[in-house]
């Protein structure tokens, strides 16, 4: 491995692409003065070859990772400001520039770095003005998901972790759809009130601590700030400022409201990275801070937390099957399977937390592939409401394989990933609270019965709007891009060990605490 | 007159007053001819008087104890100094095409940067009120520079009216201090007894300087003297005398009652709350950029405040570094609002950015780095000088204005991204008229300053500035 950098190479080499695709959008223009695909040609072919490389980057990484020993792998660990000058020079102290991965977060990088080409050639075709700063402003944001995943410094991932609304307010605001305007000032302050509640929380934690270094805080901070006879404290505040943003972020019933909105105006590309990436930072938040660092007030908060998500998938369910609007629904069913996320996540055992991460990344997949079926027909009709379609199966028989695939993928049908996921959250919550995993074994129902409704009203039945007649099947390229998605849901669903095998070295050490506490 | 430990501690203030006083004598002789060259002329002298300062950052005691400073008031200097030959340099354009070019100018500049020098090397009260003067005084004459125009005449008056009351606070503060602790020298005021006598001209002081640096509830005259002055005139007072007041403000509170700390700590939170309540809801509603940013000037200076209200040893470092970062990111703001130019003169309706990305795209990525800086969003540098500043606040327990201070940035982030988004997605607007070179160049800059790239560059400022109280993340 030696001393090169991979993890910085790999974060930042989306952004290069960025900054060398805006560089030379100049060239770009004057060369065909009023030739849009033109310049399109180039930034997405820009675009895919620099996340292609990307991702074949995060499988170096991986190749290089070994899942078998405990701990962070492919350090990197460089002063960045802050912190006491000693006499010879050195600095003890401050803010690190420091990178790692361990099992759960590479496989959020390559989550990441998987879907991000996706995204570019789905968006080809739909995506036509202001092309360039289309394609960088994805780049930048995978840069900056990529640095949430490998921070090991907190005030790093606090960086990269709110860096990232930039870019996708950008995206939402610009590339959206009618109400984009509303529904991006909505994404961005939603998130900044809460991530600003973790910050000053983090300046508490570092003034106490005297590092940010997150392996550090791992150890100590449950020491530090110790609970004593389940009184509320110190910690319990510091878990509350945490779970304020991870909560918006994730998101969890009552403060999930941005979702449908940022999800219904974003570009279909947006919505892909925000249901597939974005929100799983939610849920790596909690696995990476709150569950290590707080272990007694996450145990004190769990029938809040298990509250609030039986409530967010029933509820969410509910409200799913009232939607008009067909990317509407799909968010609200991500809200549904985040729930079962955090459900897994503090039923603090092995198999609901493992079945927690294998749920992110399985929804992670799932989720996007939905929102790219119903892009598919948005770009051909130029609408989403469900009424408008209907018998779309004689049209188009490849397009309602592909749906139903993912419909069942999204119920949670055995042999798809998305069983595996909700299996074991159930599991590990019934370990912890058996009302727990019996209110979410009612939104599991529920989620058919909004699914099907959804695909046997828009696919089955025979054509009654005379619009939809012309409409055609997917293209080539759409094609290529449901492929891998359909290939990832089928191979994790019926074999999912290897995402076990690659998380089991960080969720063992998380669980370890809690065995201790008896919790 | 010891003239080693003067020229040690004082030489960048003499060589702006002898430059100044050779201005005005060239100036008399040859008026208008001096008046293009001026600018280049004293901008460089301010230049020169920066380096000088950094040259001579460990300071000393001057002029019998009058008069003393330190790397930390030398930095400020050296703050002030560079951002004010910025902002002059930046003004040559606006000042030729609006026929306001008169060698003026740039003498009232340079007195204002001696006054801010004096001010900040204050270690004295009548030091300290010598200087408010000189930089306030060549402020309300800069603030009617354009003496045709009815709001810049009223700007002026308004300006003046209100600074000279706010200095007769000052002065009435000053001598209750001086008649209840028996001096107006800084390190005798720290030793003497506190009563209630001094306790009535420390709230005095604390009123009048907290007018100079616009906090609420003494902000009603930025609004109106940031619409009215001519805008290079604002480019100016929204970075060097903003610094340099606010710098001086902690040194007088840090060095002469520095030990009762807890004495006036509440009442700066206070200002310091209502300032950040005050800019981001004021601001919501503007649509004049100048009178946007006027608000949002308020409200930044109540972070800032923060910083000062968790006293010396836990946020001076950090209210340097936030004042730093502010300044700079303020000049690449005013740089595009100097930009605003069309057919007919200036613009300054926040729709005239609409679609500025399309028909300037650099000057739009500028302008949004530099508003998302403003705003505090990483990675942009603004977010490490908020980030320095809750930590004072954090450290020195003073939860209620840090909660008050998130929830304002949130709020504040309310009319930032309505002009991202007007640059953004807004209907396209013709380009603006032929910028100048420099004025471009000043964007750029900034720009590239608020980018975290320069933390170093900001983590070497915290090191000099806080060397001698202890460093953020210490």
């Amino acid at each position: 491995m030696g001393e090169f950098a991979l993890l910085s190479f790999t974060i930042f080499f989306p952004l290069l692409g960025a900054i060398l695709l805006l560089s030379i959008r100049k060239v770009a223009a004057s060369g065909s003065e009023d030739d849009v695909s033109h310049e399109s040609r180039i930034a997405f072919s820009t675009g895919i070859v620099v996340s292609a490389m990307t991702f074949i980057l995060s499988l170096i990484a991986l190749a290089y990772f070994n899942p078998s020993i405990e701990g962070y792998q492919l350090l990197e660990d460089i002063h960045w400001f802050g912190g006491a000058l000693n006499e010879d020079g050195t600095m003890t102290g401050g803010i690190r520039y420091k990178l790692g991965v361990d099992g759960l977060s590479i496989l959020l990088v390559l989550l990441t770095t998987f879907l991000t080409p996706l995204c570019f050639l789905a968006s080809w075709s739909s995506i036509k003005h202001r092309v360039t700063e289309y394609v960088a402003a994805f780049l930048i944001l995978e840069s900056l998901m990529l640095g949430v995943f490998c921070s090991l410094d907190l005030m790093l991932f606090y960086v990269f972790f709110e860096g990232g609304l930039i870019p996708m307010f950008i995206i939402i605001g610009i590339w959206g759809g009618a109400e984009r305007i509303y529904a991006s000032f909505k994404f961005f302050l939603y998130t900044l009130l809460g991530s600003l509640f973790m910050l000053i929380a983090i300046i508490a934690m570092y003034l106490q601590a005297g590092t940010s270094d997150i392996a550090v805080l791992q150890d100590v901070m449950p020491k530090l700030f110790a609970v004593d006879d389940g009184k509320f404290g110190v910690q319990h505040l510091l878990w509350l400022a945490f779970f304020a943003s991870f909560a918006v972020k994730l998101p969890m019933w009552p403060v999930h409201t941005w979702l449908p909105d940022a999800h219904v105006q974003a570009p279909t590309a947006g919505s892909v990275i925000l249901a597939g990436v974005l929100l799983k930072m939610g849920g790596y938040g909690f696995l990476r801070f709150s569950l290590p660092m707080f272990p007694e007030a996450s145990v004190y908060f769990q029938p809040m937390v298990f509250a609030l998500s039986v409530i967010a998938i029933v509820y969410a369910s509910i409200v799913a099957f009232r939607q008009t609007d067909m990317k509407k629904l799909i968010a609200y069913s991500s809200v549904a399977h985040m729930g079962f996320v955090t459900l897994g996540i503090f039923s603090f055992t092995e198999t609901g937390v493992q079945g927690a991460i294998f749920q992110m990344i399985s929804h992670g997949v799932i989720s996007g592939a939905l929102f790219l079926i119903v892009g598919v027909i948005y770009d051909r009709m130029h609408t989403r409401e469900i009424s408008f379609y209907g018998g779309l199966v004689s049209r188009m028989p490849i397009y309602a394989t592909v749906f139903m695939l993912f419909t069942m993928a999204n119920v949670g049908l055995p042999g798809t990933s998305g069983f595996i996921g909700e299996i074991l959250t159930m599991i590990g919550g019934y370990q912890a609270a058996t009302w727990a995993a019996a209110g979410a074994a009612l939104g599991v129902i529920f989620s058919a019965v909004y699914m099907l409704t959804l695909y046997r009203r828009t696919v089955f039945g025979v054509i009654t709007n005379e619009k939809l007649e012309g409409i055609s099947d997917l293209t080539r390229t759409e094609m290529i891009v449901f492929a891998p998605l359909v290939v990832a849901t089928i191979v994790l669903g019926v074999y999912p060990q290897p995402i076990f095998d690659m998380a089991h070295m960080s969720v063992e050490p998380i669980l370890s605490v809690f065995a201790s506490l008896g919790g | 007159m010891d003239w080693n430990s003067i020229i040690a501690a004082a030489s960048p203030e003499l060589l702006l007053a002898f430059a100044g006083l050779l201005a005005v004598v060239v100036g008399a002789i040859y008026k208008d001819a001096f008046a293009r060259i001026s600018l280049d002329a004293v901008a460089v002298v301010l230049v020169v008087a920066g380096i000088l300062s950094l040259v001579k950052i460990e300071g000393g005691l001057a002029f019998g104890g009058l008069w003393e400073t330190d790397p930390y008031t030398n930095l400020a200097k050296a703050v002030c100094y560079f951002c004010s030959a910025i902002a002059l340099r930046m003004a040559s354009q606006y000042l030729v095409s609006e026929k306001l070019i008169r060698f003026e100018y740039a003498i009232l500049v340079i007195f204002a940067n001696l006054g801010m020098g004096i001010a900040l090397a204050a270690n004295d009260l009548m030091t300290l009120y010598l200087g408010i003067e000189t930089l306030g005084l060549s402020s309300y004459v800069l603030a009617a520079f354009n003496r045709d125009s009815q709001r810049s005449s009223e700007a002026g008056l308004k300006y003046f009216v209100l600074g000279s009351l706010a200095s007769g606070i000052i002065l009435y503060g000053a001598s209750l201090v001086y008649g209840f602790s028996g001096s107006t020298n800084y390190d005798v005021i720290a030793l003497s007894d506190f009563n209630l006598g001094v306790m009535f001209g420390l709230v005095l002081l604390i009123t009048g300087l907290a007018f100079k640096v616009s906090a609420a509830p003494l902000h009603v005259w930025t609004p109106d003297v940031y619409q009215g002055a001519p805008t290079p005139v604002v480019t100016f007072f929204a970075s060097a005398p903003k610094v340099a007041a606010m710098v001086m403000f902690a040194t007088l509170l840090f060095e002469a009652f520095g030990s009762v700390l807890d004495q006036w700590q509440d009442v700066v939170s206070i200002i310091a709350g209502a300032s950040m309540i005050i800019g981001a809801f004021g601001a919501l509603r503007q649509t004049n950029i100048k009178r946007l940013f006027a608000y949002s000037s308020i409200g930044n200076m109540g972070y800032a405040l923060i910083a000062l209200a968790a006293g010396q040893e836990k946020g001076a470092a950090a209210l340097l570094v936030y004042m730093a970062i502010y300044a700079f990111s303020q000049l690449g703001i005013f740089g595009v609002i100097l930009s605003m130019r069309r057919r007919g003169g200036m613009v300054e309706d926040i729709s005239e950015l609409s679609g500025l990305s399309t028909s300037m795209p650099w000057l739009a990525v500028c302008m949004t780095a530099l508003v998302f800086s403003v705003a505090g969003i990483p990675p942009l540098g603004g977010f490490f000088g908020k980030l320095v500043v809750f930590q004072a606040g954090v450290e020195a327990g003073l939860w209620p204005i840090v909660v008050i201070g998130i929830l304002s940035s949130v709020v504040s982030l309310g009319y930032y991204l309505k002009i991202i988004m007007l640059i953004w997605g807004g209907e396209k607007m013709p380009a603006f008229q032929g910028t100048s070179g420099t004025v471009t160049f000043t964007v750029t800059a900034a720009t590239l300053l608020v980018f975290p790239v320069f933390v170093i560059l900001i983590g070497w400022m915290m090191a000099t500035a806080g060397g001698q109280f202890g460093l953020p993340f210490g």
